[in-house]
């Protein structure tokens, strides 16, 4: 009987989400704000729906109280996420308070799933719950710094020397964990540095090129972006090293608007990427476990061979919670959290979950495209891009699409260092976004008080938005934005 | 700053991810099997808990393998032909694993597409489901036919439909009964003289003999635009430098053309066109035709290997030419040579399951005839047609010669004992209804010590005539 419930209820949960990915895109062509409004909040429900099924079957299959706790906790959690953010901050993006929310979701359940085998069991589940309280406090607090702190594009090699500073300080002094060193042992806690300065990298970046794109500057800053590389690559956190480049490549196109410039630096990542897999032992492992995981399954092939058993099995439509073997797959937690959901919830759910992931990447370029300050804008572009790119890395390494490089998936993997730099990351860009409606506000109050002086009449005759904005690229899907009905002005 | 520079990052990561759930699917569809099936993937013998493996049958409904469920739940493999299936059916052993067809469709095996309702109510009922039935291209009277024939020789025998890739029969010796394997274990795993549990005709690895004159042919045809002009005077034995290569029984074949060449399978001959030819174009000729790569196929094999380059010397050149030297192959390997020569040089991929049905019978899957490539010209495969017409009509194939169907082939007899020169294997490939061919078959036996038509011809006369009679 519980079989069938089990069996039933992973269709169910397949047809929840794939409605809820479709709202996402969908919701790119809706042009009314209360229609907008109605598409958003039938994605809460569908999200408490999915919630609400995956967490009764569990507690149906295991019969352990506890599951009813989490999910409790989880609901009450995540309700206050989305109410908080609507009081707080109105004019926040919600598809991608939405789509954050899901996340989460989706990794309490498989963590909560896996966390039932362990030695104290759901430990994992319980702590991940504290990390994603911890992150929503910091990501409601980052929009107002944001709004607070005017100079945070002057403080340009201040960036520099804390992010580099902070790699250093990983690669010289981090105990070695799984072959890489990533990050130090503060109270009990693993910190891995990366992950938070990764932020300050952008920072660092968008100030650089903001301040100047003279070639002199854009050297400098190269110079700058290649140590951090470089320390990443020596401290053996290839997949970080992996991410600063490519978020260092894309803001460096986008800011001097040079495509030479990407793809000089394209060419001299493949030369590295040649280079680095002859120099280090460690990149070789990686290449041959990606080649062929089956051949070297006895040594570095085990892990991805594993994961490819597990996405194997599980299908289409995956084997039903607790049905699967997830828990054979090693790391499961963290970096291979989307196999042990794949063999469990299926291909179908999974797809979803990357389309989730697309869906706020494009939110967020579309938040850049529609920031007036270009150093903000360069903000948003990095953070997006290094978000969107780790999901890249994580999916397609445990996929064997790509040689696995280690790494964690925002916001479903197990991991307090991810879920707060994540959270950090996703509130900026919030923050980006409230920010620039309170540019629009100012920018139409002038509007109106020079109207007034001028002698037109008070309703406002002059066309909305000033030529300011240039024109959008209109082919880019573009929800998102509050649409700014013409009452709005004060 | 332009919004220009924003959308093409947009299209580049989306375009990125497309082609990453592109992946995902068609890892899903086409790559996932691979991996599930792999005998390091323990979440296998999860399925057995709920799901009672299904039948194995050959293209008539015979039942090959098929699971017992005693009163009290216990289920036992049970193989009614005994040995005469043991290494292509292989076996399911929860302690010993899985081989053979066994081991490739256990997946399907353990997956029931039983009617709905029914699942539910042996969900409620807390019973098994029934496994799906994999219906194999075997024909279980031609196997027996091979089995029988095959006889008390060490070897093993393919025969597969020319124009589909169909497997047929697969037969190898020594064999074992799967039925009793549990218990005779220990000796079956520690016979190294005989290794029962081998699987001759894919894991054999053999000196290809006169078979491999095919090749060299090929070659020769392919550096020699005026083959049909090649003469050589054969007296009976070659010796260039410190080597010298008899013909078998020290034959003297006298003034011959490629085509006799090929027909009387003279060595010194073939040693003579061996050193004539050059030498990367030989190996990537025998490239062409899946030595040193891998093969089409479901089930495991050993790869064949061709090792001569431009340092090998004059004596290995000469063995190699006509047949001797390094090079090894599978009696399955030589049925794709002749397959392809059959089908005017494309090669059907080689296969054993024809579909995959729920237990009652209704289809899920089934598998059609896939041609996997061209291995040569159409003019070079109907060349070699018809010196492998010329075997049989004149040459050391005429024990297959005057029967209700044409037949053409190629003999062979492999020296495997540089000591014992009486220890040869015998080779024979060939395909039969020239014109339109019908069935491929290739048979070796070991140590045989009969004339160069050998043993394996007189086997595949009994084998065909068992088909067409």
């Amino acid at each position: 009987m519980v079989n069938i419930i089990v069996q039933l209820s992973k269709y169910l949960i397949i047809i929840l989400i794939a409605a809820y990915t479709f709202s996402c895109f969908s919701i790119f062509t809706r042009n009314y704000e209360d229609e907008e409004k109605r598409v958003l909040l039938r994605q809460d429900i569908l999200l408490f729906l999915l919630q609400l099924v995956a967490f009764s079957v569990m507690f149906l299959v295991t019969e352990d109280i506890r599951i009813l706790f989490i999910y409790a906790a989880l609901t009450i959690v995540l309700l206050a996420v989305i109410l908080l953010y609507n009081l707080i901050y109105p004019n926040v993006s919600r598809l991608v308070v939405n789509n954050m929310c899901m996340l989460i979701t989706a990794g309490m359940i498989m963590i909560t799933r896996l966390s039932s085998d362990n030695e104290s069991p759901y430990d994992t589940a319980i702590k991940q719950l504290i990390f994603v309280i911890l992150g929503v406090v910091f990501g409601l607090i980052v929009p107002i710094l944001i709004r607070k702190l005017t100079f945070l594009d002057k403080w340009t090699y201040v960036y520099a020397a804390v992010g580099g500073g902070a790699l250093l300080a990983v690669a010289l002094f981090a105990q070695i964990s799984g072959g890489a060193k990533l990050g130090f042992e503060i109270m009990g806690i693993n910190v891995q540095p990366s992950e938070f300065v990764k932020i300050i990298f952008v920072f660092f970046v968008a100030a650089s090129l903001n301040k100047s794109k003279e070639f002199k500057n854009v050297v400098i800053t190269t110079a700058i972006a290649a140590a951090h590389v470089l320390i990443l690559v020596l401290s053996t956190d290839l997949g970080a090293a992996l991410i600063f480049f490519v978020v260092y490549l894309v803001m460096l196109y986008v800011a001097t608007r040079q495509p030479l410039y990407a793809v000089a630096g394209l060419g001299a990542g493949v030369l590295a990427a040649v280079a680095g897999y002859h120099l280090f032992a460690h990149i070789q492992v990686r290449v041959e476990a990606w080649q062929d995981p089956i051949a070297s399954y006895s040594g570095s092939g085990y892990q991805v061979a594993q994961s490819l058993f597990a996405i194997g099995t599980g299908g289409w439509f995956g084997t039903g919670l607790f049905r699967g073997q997830p828990d054979t797959i090693p790391v499961a937690e963290t970096d291979f959290i989307f196999s042990a959901i794949t063999e469990e919830m299926g291909m179908i759910y999974a797809l979803c979950l990357i389309l989730i992931c697309v869906s706020c990447y494009v939110m967020f370029l579309n938040i850049a495209m529609e920031l007036y300050n270009p150093f903000y804008k360069l903000v948003a572009l990095g953070l997006g891009t290094c978000y969107i790119f780790q999901v890249f890395l994580q999916i397609g390494g445990v996929t064997k699409f790509i040689p696995s490089t280690g790494m964690t998936l925002p916001f479903v993997s197990y991991g307090g260092s991810s879920m707060l730099s994540t959270m950090i990351m996703f509130g900026i860009i919030q923050g980006l976004y409230i920010l620039r409606e309170d540019e629009e506000e100012k920018l139409e109050q002038r509007k109106l008080r020079k109207e007034r002086k001028t002698g037109y009449g008070v309703g406002r005759t002059a066309p909305r938005k000033a030529a300011k904005s240039e024109p959008r690229f209109e082919e880019v899907p573009r929800q998102r934005t509050r649409k700014k009905s013409g009452t709005r002005a004060k | 700053m332009r919004n220009k520079e924003f959308a093409w990052i947009t299209y580049f990561f989306v375009i990125l991810f497309i082609t990453l759930m592109g992946y995902l699917v068609y890892f899903t569809i086409a790559r996932a099997k691979t991996f599930v099936n792999s005998p390091y993937n323990q979440r296998q013998d999860a399925f057995a808990q709920y799901v009672v493996r299904g039948e194995i049958t050959d293209r008539n409904g015979n039942v090959l393998a098929r699971t017992d469920v005693a009163e009290d739940g216990t289920e036992t493999r049970v193989y009614p032909y005994g040995s005469v299936f043991a290494h292509v059916i292989g076996y399911s052993d929860s302690e010993l694993g899985k081989t053979g067809l066994e081991s490739v469709e256990n997946f399907e095996l353990l997956t029931s597409n039983a009617f709905f309702v029914e699942k539910i109510q042996n969900e409620f009922n807390g019973e098994k489901n029934q496994g799906d039935t994999v219906v194999t291209t075997l024909d279980a009277h031609l196997q027996q036919a091979a089995y029988d024939a095959l006889g008390d020789n060490k070897g093993a025998v393919v025969v597969m439909e020319a124009d589909t890739g169909k497997i047929l029969s697969m037969v190898s010796k020594p064999d074992y009964d799967p039925n009793t394997l549990y218990e005779n274990w220990a000796t079956l795993n520690s016979d190294e003289e005989n290794s029962p549990l081998l699987n001759r005709a894919t894991n054999g690895s053999y000196a290809p003999g006169s078979v491999f004159k095919i090749v060299t042919t090929l070659a020769y045809m392919r550096q020699d635009s005026n083959y049909q002009g090649y003469a050589y005077d054969c007296s009976g034995s070659i010796t260039v430098d410190d080597t010298t290569i008899p013909c078998f029984n020290r034959n003297i074949h006298g003034s011959e053309d490629l085509r006799s060449s090929f027909a009387n399978s003279c060595n010194s001959s073939f040693a003579n066109i061996g050193l004539s030819l050059d030498m990367s174009g030989y190996r990537s000729t025998a490239e062409d035709l899946l030595f040193n790569s891998p093969l089409p196929g479901e089930l495991d094999y050993t790869k064949s290997s061709f090792v001569l380059d431009e340092n090998s010397g004059t004596g290995e050149i000469m063995m190699t030419a006509m047949g001797q030297g390094k090079t090894t192959v599978s009696p399955y390997h030589m049925a794709l040579i002749t397959q392809a020569v059959a089908n005017g040089g494309t090669l059907m991929e080689p296969y054993l399951v024809d579909q995959v049905t729920n237990y009652t019978g209704t289809e899920v899957r089934r598998n059609v005839p896939k041609s996997y490539g061209r291995l040569m010209t159409a003019e070079e495969s109907a060349q070699l047609k018809e010196y492998m017409t010329a075997v049989v009509n004149e040459g050391t194939g005429m024990e297959l010669s005057g029967r209700s169907y044409t037949v053409a082939g190629k003999t062979g007899t492999a020296e495997y004992s540089l000591v014992d020169g009486e220890k040869t294997h015998s080779w024979f490939v060939g395909f039969t209804n020239v014109d339109n061919p019908e069935l491929v078959i290739s048979v070796i036996t070991e140590g045989s010590d009969g004339s160069a038509g050998g043993r394996a011809v007189s086997i595949a006369g009994t084998i065909l005539g068992s088909y067409y009679n």
